[in-house]
């Protein structure tokens, strides 16, 4: 067995395991929480709306503090994106994909793909450096900001060795790609990768809290 | 023509011009990626050279390498065995059969111990101490065991003979082992295909009879001049893998525009071969450019690698019960979690009110 065999092989299979493990220990814990009565009369009935106003809304900086948040905002919207495309646009992941759910889609042409790549990491090493240099960030950043960003990097960087045949012969560096992908799956639920979920669930919780206190979102 | 005859005397007394053996290495030079001069230090070596023995042996195997070895066109098997080797001992070929047909081998591998090229195609079963195949009452692996003391070289020719092959996949009942498991003390060059291209096999033996010596090896074993690339870096159908068109099924548009063939299972990125150069059947076609995606047969263990129609990208596992076991376990923990809390939180609110 070489090392892409042992990547496509028992490391795919015990990954997702741990990934489907921890997603459902977490949504579950978290969902069934006792929620606290809100016994005021509700100012507004379509509290599900607040909600979904919230999510919005709060995906974008507010006027106040654009100027101050414009890099970050920038560079993380930049990284999302691209992560977005290269993970839904790339033939080879949207098999990857189908093969696991069933659902599929097509592509778009590897050239797109590798230009959304290598923009995607540009961002990524600007929000890296940023959070290394930024005094408060600095202070703010823990073991799991620099471990969540390093496995969400890593699946770039060697996807693009792979693609361009640099530092290996190709099915070493395929391997080294899929078991770096299978890092990210094995870490998600865990750490702060997790925000890709809770992100939505906090944020729809606090507007609709809000909401149905007649309060803005 | 004598076996004491020199490769050129053999040829004069045949009536072969100068030029086609100029031919002849000016073909075997280029399909070796040999730079132009060197056609004529082959022809000066060759002609110079005493026709060398070889021996080839056939263990667990289908005849397919046999089959494509006389398929080569350049140079040809023909060529090869009257013009430049011996080819003293081959089941396959051979006019001389039992007795008649050992006592040759053992005759050849005397008069010529030390010196002569090994040729060996099919696995070689341990199991059970050789008792899967034998030949003449000696089990295969003794009598390689035996040939390869005085060789001066050994070819592996097929995956089978190069890394198990289908022999060796699973659950290999016999015990199926490469020739390299084997010999530990000679060089082995392992042409492995299943079957090898053609020209791949006879341009490795016209290398070493040519130069005395072996090519230069990948990491495998194989000859960097026939292996160095991928099928997928050398295929013509690589530009539409770029562009993201691919066929879907095998009779789809996608499939009669000549598109790529990754979704459809192709192995082509991770195989190394010389199928997109060489070519098969005098370079008519090789198997992507026939419509089907490559299985990958010159990688080692390509057989239990997963379905030849599952794309490179996705998982060779398989163990739905193992994502269902660990999908309850952690709907149950967080369900059990969120009960503790819930607990908790009413008895701590009970002592509030007491």
């Amino acid at each position: 067995m070489n090392l892409l065999d042992f990547a496509r092989g028992a490391v795919m299979k015990w990954s997702i395991a741990i990934f489907l493990f921890g997603m459902l220990w977490r949504l579950f814990g978290m969902l069934l929480l006792r929620r606290t009565h809100d016994y005021s009369e509700p100012r507004v009935h379509a509290a599900g709306l607040g909600a979904l106003r919230s999510i919005i809304r709060r995906s974008w900086p507010r006027r106040e503090f654009q100027a101050r948040t414009a890099y970050g905002v920038t560079v993380s919207y930049v990284f999302h994106i691209g992560l977005a495309i290269i993970v839904f646009g790339f033939v080879p992941h949207i098999l990857f994909i189908r093969n696991l759910v069933g659902v599929g889609w097509s592509g778009l042409p590897g050239g797109i793909i590798y230009f959304c790549a290598v923009i995607t990491l540009v961002a990524l090493v600007m929000a890296i450096v940023r959070r290394l240099t930024h005094p408060v960030l600095k202070l703010l950043s823990n073991f799991d900001d620099y471990f969540s960003w390093f496995v969400t990097a890593a699946p770039v960087v060697t996807g693009l060795l792979a693609a361009g045949h640099y530092g290996g012969r190709y099915e070493d560096l395929l391997a080294v790609h899929i078991l770096s992908f299978e890092l990210l799956l094995i870490w998600f639920p865990f750490g702060k990768l997790m925000h890709s979920v809770l992100l939505f669930l906090a944020r729809g919780q606090t507007g609709a809290v809000y909401g149905r206190r007649g309060a803005s979102t | 023509m004598s076996k004491d005859d020199s490769i050129g005397e053999s040829l004069r007394k045949q009536g072969i011009s100068r030029r086609a053996f100029m031919k002849f290495c000016a073909a075997t030079a280029s399909l070796l990626a040999l730079p132009p001069g060197m056609a004529a230090v082959m022809a000066e070596t060759l002609s110079r050279a005493r026709r060398p023995s070889v021996i080839y042996l056939s263990y667990q195997e289908c005849t397919g390498c046999g089959e494509s070895l006389t398929r080569s066109f350049s140079p040809t098997l023909e060529n090869l065995m009257f013009n430049v080797m011996s080819l003293d001992y081959y089941e396959t070929l051979q006019a001389a059969a039992g007795t008649a047909a050992e006592a040759a081998r053992k005759t050849a591998m005397k008069e010529n111990w030390g010196k002569y090229l090994l040729v060996v195609d099919g696995a070689v079963p341990v199991g059970h101490d050789g008792a899967y195949c034998t030949i003449a009452g000696e089990s295969a692996v003794d009598i390689l065991t035996e040939a390869a003391k005085g060789a001066a070289a050994v070819v592996s020719v097929g995956t089978c003979a190069a890394f198990g092959g289908i022999p060796h996949a699973n659950p290999d009942p016999t015990g199926a082992v490469a020739v390299s498991r084997i010999v530990k003390d000679k060089p082995v060059v392992n042409v492995s295909g299943c079957p090898p291209v053609p020209e791949v096999i006879t341009g490795v033996l016209a290398h070493y009879l040519t130069f005395g010596s072996i090519p230069e090896l990948d990491h495998l074993g194989r000859p960097k001049v026939f292996f160095g690339e991928t099928i997928h870096d050398r295929c013509y159908r690589r530009p539409f893998y770029d562009e993201g068109k691919f066929a879907k099924t095998f009779d789809d548009e996608g499939a009669r525009n000549g598109w790529c063939l990754f979704e459809l299972g192709c192995k082509g990125p991770v195989t190394y071969n010389a199928c997109p150069t060489v070519k098969w059947n005098q370079g008519t076609s090789y198997p992507i450019q026939s419509g089907h995606g490559c299985l990958g047969c010159s990688e080692p263990d390509f057989w239990d690698k997963g379905s030849f129609y599952q794309a490179l990208s996705t998982g060779t596992w398989s163990g739905g019960a193992v994502l269902g076991a660990a999908a309850v376990a952690g709907a149950a923990i967080g369900v059990g979690a969120a009960i503790v809390s819930r607990r908790r939180h009413a008895h701590s609110e009970k002592e509030k009110q007491s």
